[in-house]
């Protein structure tokens, strides 16, 4: 085993930090409390031997990786069932275990069950009567059914009024009868759909009294309680390797004419009755709310992954010693190369604002979630708007960070055992679920030149785009200081004019004789450009809002640490689209210059406090499970520890070599 | 087992894509393979090559163990390289026009999936001996090298250093006792690390090392070393020996791992064509190496041309894919159109369409200087060859880089589809990223190309000549003002040498502020990092703007049909506006552009993917891949691309059997336990 000693250099780091990274460590928990909490989960399952892998699981089959990964997924719910019976399962328990830090420190390629506990229960719970929960919900919590959510199709995804799947009521028997009239209809991508469920949500176009009424869930049995085997009319399966999330068990479904009865269909929101009457919902704005709900998880999620990157190579860069600065001083650590703090320092910085927005967008959602419930739907739009762009911009840009952390590397970042290539596999995938990137632009975008339309009329818009009015009044933006204020207003004077021309773009089409929704398609880059100058405006203010915040709350020590953070942020995020600063605002070369100097400065300061700020998020080695990112640094070590696990390096000569290489090299002699 | 549910007919909306186009596919793909007669060749051997292969295995690599990939990776490679001896044979026995010459070639590609875990061996090792062997050094073991009737690898990056190469601490001591060298890699970080084929793969190998007479260290050198037994595959004494594990991407390759202790070797397998150890000791050392310099130049052009191809099989997979889906109706009372008639679609293929073309052409480019330097070497004339080696790296850099979020932007462009192995996209991805770190990481590269820009604005500053691809710099030095912006592409390549230009007076500009402040040289470059390495980029950039202007407007149009003409003018249009655009900053910043140029360009970029859109699907239909080079179910030439998706999945392994038995190992106690 590697020498469990601490690698000198990140030691030299460790000591030369001006914070406390407990403290920090506390503040990035949540407080003492949710601290507290999390090292006792990382005690109930990381300490679990049976939750431990001898053999990495790189190297299994497709086959293998599922059962092995079934098995933890069972030995996890077992502890869940504890929790629960304990009353200890709250939502931040299933956000660590079945997400992505304390669950990929378990199953690193993702759970079979997630779906499980994060979509089917809070289905049943969200739109289920309460009839209907109390058949149900409590089979499914002790799982003695596991169920899964069958949305997506082979043909569609994003675009849900295209699904093809129908639910046919049949009055006389009062049973839906459910078909995947095509190939393209199946349903295609649920987690745990494949082998490990044996009930579904199914999402259908429902049809009664030959009518259409919309979209609508059903409760399906898919697989026989006892034997497992697939029931009538029911073709299920795999649908094989992915880029990652590969033992999620993502399934497809064809159905054919399988018939449920009229009760499982959930009727909180819709109705259909006994004779087929279709009883439409109060307020279809409802079901944005879950959608929202988990875009606001993933924006948290996003700040996850990239602190996890950027943790791993910014130990590695401490440890990690090449090319001499000056040729007759001893090779530095390559963190000491501006260019590699450029690589490093702004991921990190990232993660924090992510992190922090995250935190902020999940109070918005609960404070908005109180007033849906009390029938107040204003600020509903507004929040769709935002958590759309937001969830497309921080997974973007997450998942180019943890690429640029990979890449910082060098070619040990493309092991497996570095863990980059799982943990960019798994942030890529948040760019194209729940809601494909470029759709979640233009849905915002949509929103923005709509109250950008308000604005002109002189109405006064709500906070999130209130900057818009603001820019119409001073058309001119004034002063540029450079000081972070300046930045972030610069921002929203940025996003406002970007608004404004997507607006003109959409009118000026219009004024030609386009429909507005083709004047909208071909106007597509203004807008997504537009949503994204919006979401990254809101970032600004929140990174600045938040971190100023907390600044005034922790040791002066952090404090000075965050703020640097924040001018680091803040600066990077404005060089990173200078191009549309100075097309619409009077900056000179020189401030742009004095930007760039800001930058090297900020990388300078940050260079002491790097290790000690990656080391206070806290991540424990097994959610980090990479040779280069371990805490104690030893990376060759573990790097060279690691072949001895390869199944390949068991025996000395492979059987390759007797089957195809000898018989082929003596061919010629 | 099931009848296939993939049609045999081709899907109609890609055949009305097909039968709208304005030019001939037929044509452009002789024009973009360099002639007729290489586009019937290439058909040819490719046709030859994937004959009788077992398809269905090969689809299957991704289930497979990482033992099991490694086996059908060695079986297919074997199989390959017996069936281009073959050819050789039958065509022009005793010549290597076949064998080993298209072993690493694109005709390859598609065949071994997961990478060739003797391709190092044909693209470097051969080479390397090639060029550092004596004649009589060649004939003992090179020949049999290439004749594959030994298998090795090139050793040379070590766990502990890449990139930097007087860093490795593998050493070379000479023992003047016994007349041979004593092999040792020190410490755990001095491990070869990642040399492909050198797992299990490999009995010789190409061993870069310091080598030390008397104890006095005389830099890097070539050893040819033997590490396992010819006959037995056993691991020689004193060699440690095996496979660096799972990677992102060469999953087949058997990338490998090596430490020696004390193995002795004679003197003789020094590589001595340039330097010399003699018996008694005494070291000749080599004369300026400026042909091994070279011969990475070669090694970046072949780089930055094969992700150009990459980029392109990512473009032409994601374009088929965009014809045939259709999702999400633009206008409510319509029905869904095919997703590439969203705008914000066509911003994501198009303009990977037209990159890949540019760096194609810009490393042809490149690849014709290199031939005409190779003859001004063998006169004597070295003049050129800084300004070709930063050129070379600058490419590949960019390239590289590029390519990486190309693929990337057009994996995510086919949604979730795009992530399923059976895509492909992935595996071109992780191919091309690999790209960014080896053959010299990037961020390394854009600093010596950096270096190069800081000596020859210094050379311009005094007066003296520059070479012919950074001349501009001078002329900058004597024309400081861009002068009027038309957005011709004449002036829009200026306008890119213009900025290239002007980011080296800046970094020239800090770099001479922090010497003056009194930081060493070294120091100050280090500081000046971030301006050197984005002064690198714009002067990439600016070659590859002028070869692709160059190609399209130049002679060499004369040669192609009018239609055809259209089309890379349209594909040179889109790539000069959309490249100004994304560095919009650097042209604000260093030329007077008014918002009313700005919304011209917009307008342009617009104009462009409205008039490529019918063109698309021909365009990289005449990119000329095969399915099997595809290797996708998104992108195949008929465009069943949903049968082909649910095919795969039906083909996995798991769906074999209805019920896994981990159901009853583990699940169904799981269930049951709780009632």
């Amino acid at each position: 085993m590697p020498s469990q000693e601490v690698n000198p250099d990140l030691l030299k780091e460790r000591h030369t930090a001006t914070f406390d990274p407990h403290e920090f460590a506390v503040f990035w928990a949540g407080g003492e409390e949710r601290y507290k909490e999390k090292k006792s989960l990382e005690k109930m399952f990381l300490e679990d031997p049976a939750l431990k892998d001898d053999l990495p699981i790189s190297y299994l089959s497709h086959k293998e990786l599922y059962e092995h990964s079934l098995r933890k997924a069972c030995i996890i719910g077992e502890k869940i069932r504890k929790l629960r019976a304990e009353g200890e399962d709250g939502v931040d328990t299933y956000n660590a275990l079945l997400g992505g830090s304390l669950g990929a420190a378990i199953l690193k390629e993702g759970n079979p069950l997630t779906l499980h506990y994060v979509m089917f229960v809070p289905t049943i719970m969200g739109q289920g009567t309460m009839d209907q929960q109390v058949e149900w919900l409590s089979k499914a919590w002790d799982c003695e059914i596991i169920g899964t959510y069958a949305q997506t199709e082979l043909g569609h995804g994003t675009f849900l009024r295209g699904l093809e799947t129908r639910a046919d009521y049949d009055a006389r028997t009062q049973e839906f009868v459910i078909n995947t009239p095509s190939l393209s209809a199946y349903k295609w991508w649920p987690g745990g759909l494949g082998h490990t469920a044996n009930h579904a949500v199914v999402v259908a176009q429902l049809y009664t009294k030959g009518e259409f009424r919309g979209l609508a869930p059903f409760i399906v049995q898919l697989r026989h309680s006892d034997t497992h085997e697939p029931l009538p009319g029911i073709d299920i399966g795999d649908i094989g390797t992915k880029l990652g999330m590969k033992s999620v068990n993502n399934g497809y479904l064809g159905l054919k004419n399988v018939r449920v009865p009229l009760n499982n269909m959930l009727m909180k929101n819709q109705q259909v009755l006994p004779d087929g009457t279709y009883v439409a919902p109060k307020n279809s704005v409802l079901t944005y709310g879950t959608m929202m709900f988990v875009r606001c998880a993933l924006i948290r999620d996003t700040a996850q992954s990239l602190a996890k990157a950027s943790t791993i190579a910014t130990r590695y860069s401490a440890v990690r010693r090449q090319s001499p600065i000056d040729p007759n001083q001893p090779e530095p650590q390559i963190m000491d190369h501006t260019t590699q703090q450029l690589k490093l320092f702004p991921q990190i910085a990232k993660s924090i604002v992510f992190k922090t927005t995250g935190d902020g967008i999940w109070n918005m959602y609960n404070v908005l979630s109180g007033e849906i419930e009390q029938g107040n739907l204003d600020r509903l739009p507004e929040m769709h708007a935002l958590s759309c762009c937001l969830k497309a911009i921080c997974s973007a840009d997450a998942a180019a960070g943890v690429e640029t952390c990979r890449l910082s590397c060098g070619g040990h970042g493309y092991m497996d055992c570095s863990n980059f290539p799982t943990i960019y596999g798994m942030t890529t995938a948040v760019c194209t679920y729940e809601g494909e990137n470029t759709v979640m632009l233009l849905q915002t975008a949509r929103y923005l030149v709509k109250v950008y339309g308000q604005a002109l009329n002189g109405e006064k818009l709500v906070p999130t785009v209130a900057y818009i009015n603001d820019a119409l009044k001073e058309r001119q933006f004034v002063n540029f200081d450079g000081s972070l204020e300046s930045i972030v207003k610069a921002f929203q004077f940025v996003a406002a004019n970007k608004i404004r021309i997507a607006y003109e773009q959409i009118e000026q089409r219009r004024r030609q004789g386009h429909s507005t929704e083709m004047a909208a398609n071909l106007s597509g880059t203004f807008l997504t450009a537009a949503a994204d100058l919006h979401g990254r405006a809101f970032l600004a203010e929140s990174a600045y809002t938040e971190l100023l915040a907390v600044s005034r709350q922790v040791s002066p020590a952090l404090a000075d640490v965050l703020k640097v953070v924040l001018e680091l942020y803040l600066v990077d995020a404005c060089l990173n689209r200078i191009g549309d600063f100075l097309r619409f605002i009077d900056i000179t070369d020189k401030d742009v210059t004095t930007l760039e100097i800001r930058l090297q400065n900020c990388l300078k300061q940050l260079r002491p406090n790097a290790v000690t700020l990656v080391d206070s998020f806290d991540l424990h080695d097994r959610v980090l499970d990479s040779v280069l990112g371990a805490y104690d640094g030893n990376v060759y070590e573990r790097i060279f520890e690691s072949t001895k696990k390869n199944p390949l390096n068991k025996e000395p000569v492979n059987e390759a070599f007797h089957k195809y290489l000898k018989p082929f090299m003596k061919a010629h002699l | 087992m099931a009848p296939s549910v993939i049609p045999t007919s081709v899907n109609p909306d890609i055949q009305k894509e097909r039968d709208a186009a304005s030019f001939s596919s037929e044509e452009f793909a002789a024009w973009w393979s360099g002639g007729e007669e290489k586009l019937k060749f290439n058909r040819d051997v490719r046709e030859y090559l994937q004959k009788d292969m077992d398809v269905e295995e090969v689809q299957q690599l991704h289930n497979k163990s990482h033992e099991e990939i490694y086996e059908a990776s060695s079986k297919w490679a074997i199989l390959a390289a017996k069936k281009l001896q073959r050819l050789q044979k039958e065509r022009n026995p005793g010549g290597n026009d076949y064998w080993p010459t298209l072993y690493d070639n694109q005709v390859m590609w598609g065949l071994i999936p997961g990478g060739n875990p003797f391709g190092v061996m044909y693209v470097m090792l051969v080479k390397a001996l090639q060029a550092q062997c004596t004649p009589e050094q060649y004939e003992e073991f090179g020949k049999r090298i290439e004749n594959f009737e030994v298998c090795g690898t090139y050793a040379q990056t070590e766990l502990g250093h890449g990139t930097y190469l007087r860093g490795l601490e593998t050493r070379a001591d000479f023992d003047q006792n016994t007349d041979e060298f004593v092999l040792n890699t020190p410490k755990i970080s001095s491990y070869k690390w990642w040399p492909g084929g050198l797992g299990h793969s490999s009995n010789h190998c190409m061993l870069m090392a310091q080598l030390y007479i008397d104890n006095k260290p005389k830099g890097p050198h070539m050893f040819y070393v033997q590490v396992r037994d010819e006959e037995s595959h056993e691991p020689l004494p004193g060699i440690h020996i095996g496979d660096i594990g799972k990677k992102m991407g060469f999953i087949g390759v058997n990338n490998g791992f090596l430490g020696l202790k004390n193995v002795r070797i004679p003197r003789t397998r020094m590589l001595m064509r340039h330097a010399q150890v003699n018996a008694d000791g005494s070291y000749v050392s080599s004369p300026a190496n400026v042909l091994t310099y070279f011969a990475m130049v070669r090694t970046r052009c072949v780089i930055a041309w094969n992700n150009a191809v990459m980029l392109a099989i990512g473009a032409t997979i994601a374009t088929r894919y965009s014809a045939v889906r259709r999702q999400s109706p633009i206008n409510p009372k319509e029905p869904e159109p095919q997703i590439m008639d969203h705008v914000t679609q066509q911003m994501k293929l198009f303009p990977e369409i037209a990159t890949s073309v540019a760096y194609r052409l810009a490393s042809a480019h490149l690849w014709n200087l290199y031939d005409i330097t190779l003859g001004d070497i063998s006169n004597g004339k070295y003049e050129r060859l800084p300004e070709l080696h930063s050129l070379s790296c600058a490419l590949k850099v960019n390239c590289s880089s590029d390519s990486t979020i190309g693929v990337e932007r057009l994996r995510l462009a086919c949604g979730g589809h795009g992530y399923l192995s059976s895509s492909n996209m992935c595996h071109v991805y992780v191919n091309a990223t690999a790209a960014c770190t080896y053959e010299g990481e990037n961020t390394v590269l854009l600093l010596q190309i950096g270096r190069f820009l800081m000596k020859s604005w210094r050379a311009a500053l005094s007066g003296a000549p520059l070479a012919p691809t950074v001349r501009y710099l001078a002329e900058v030095q004597k024309k400081p003002e861009f002068g009027s912006w038309t957005g011709t592409w004449e002036n829009m390549v200026h306008a890119m040498q213009f900025a290239a230009a002007k980011k080296t007076a800046l970094a020239f500009k800090s770099l001479s502020n922090r010497l003056s402040r009194g930081e060493t040289e070294e120091t100050a470059a280090n500081h000046t990092g971030i301006e050197l390495a984005q002064a690198a980029e714009l002067h990439g950039r600016a070659f590859v703007f002028s070869s692709f202007a160059d190609e399209v407007t130049g002679p060499k149009a004369k040669t192609r049909s009018a239609a055809l003409n259209r089309v890379l003018e349209n594909l040179l249009e889109l790539y000069v506006v959309k490249e100004s655009l994304n560095h919009m900053a650097n042209f604000l910043r260093f030329i007077n552009l008014t918002d009313t140029d700005l919304t011209r360009l917009q307008d342009r970029l617009e104009t462009v993917l409205t008039k490529l859109r019918p063109d698309a699907v021909a365009i990289v239909d005449g990119f000329d891949f095969s399915d099997v080079q595809l290797n996708s179910t998104l992108g195949s030439f008929d465009g069943n691309a949903y049968e082909r998706i649910f095919d795969a999945a039906m083909k996995n392994p798991m769906n074999q059997k209805s019920v896994p038995k981990s159901f009853h190992e583990h699940l169904k106690p799981f269930m049951k336990s709780n009632i």
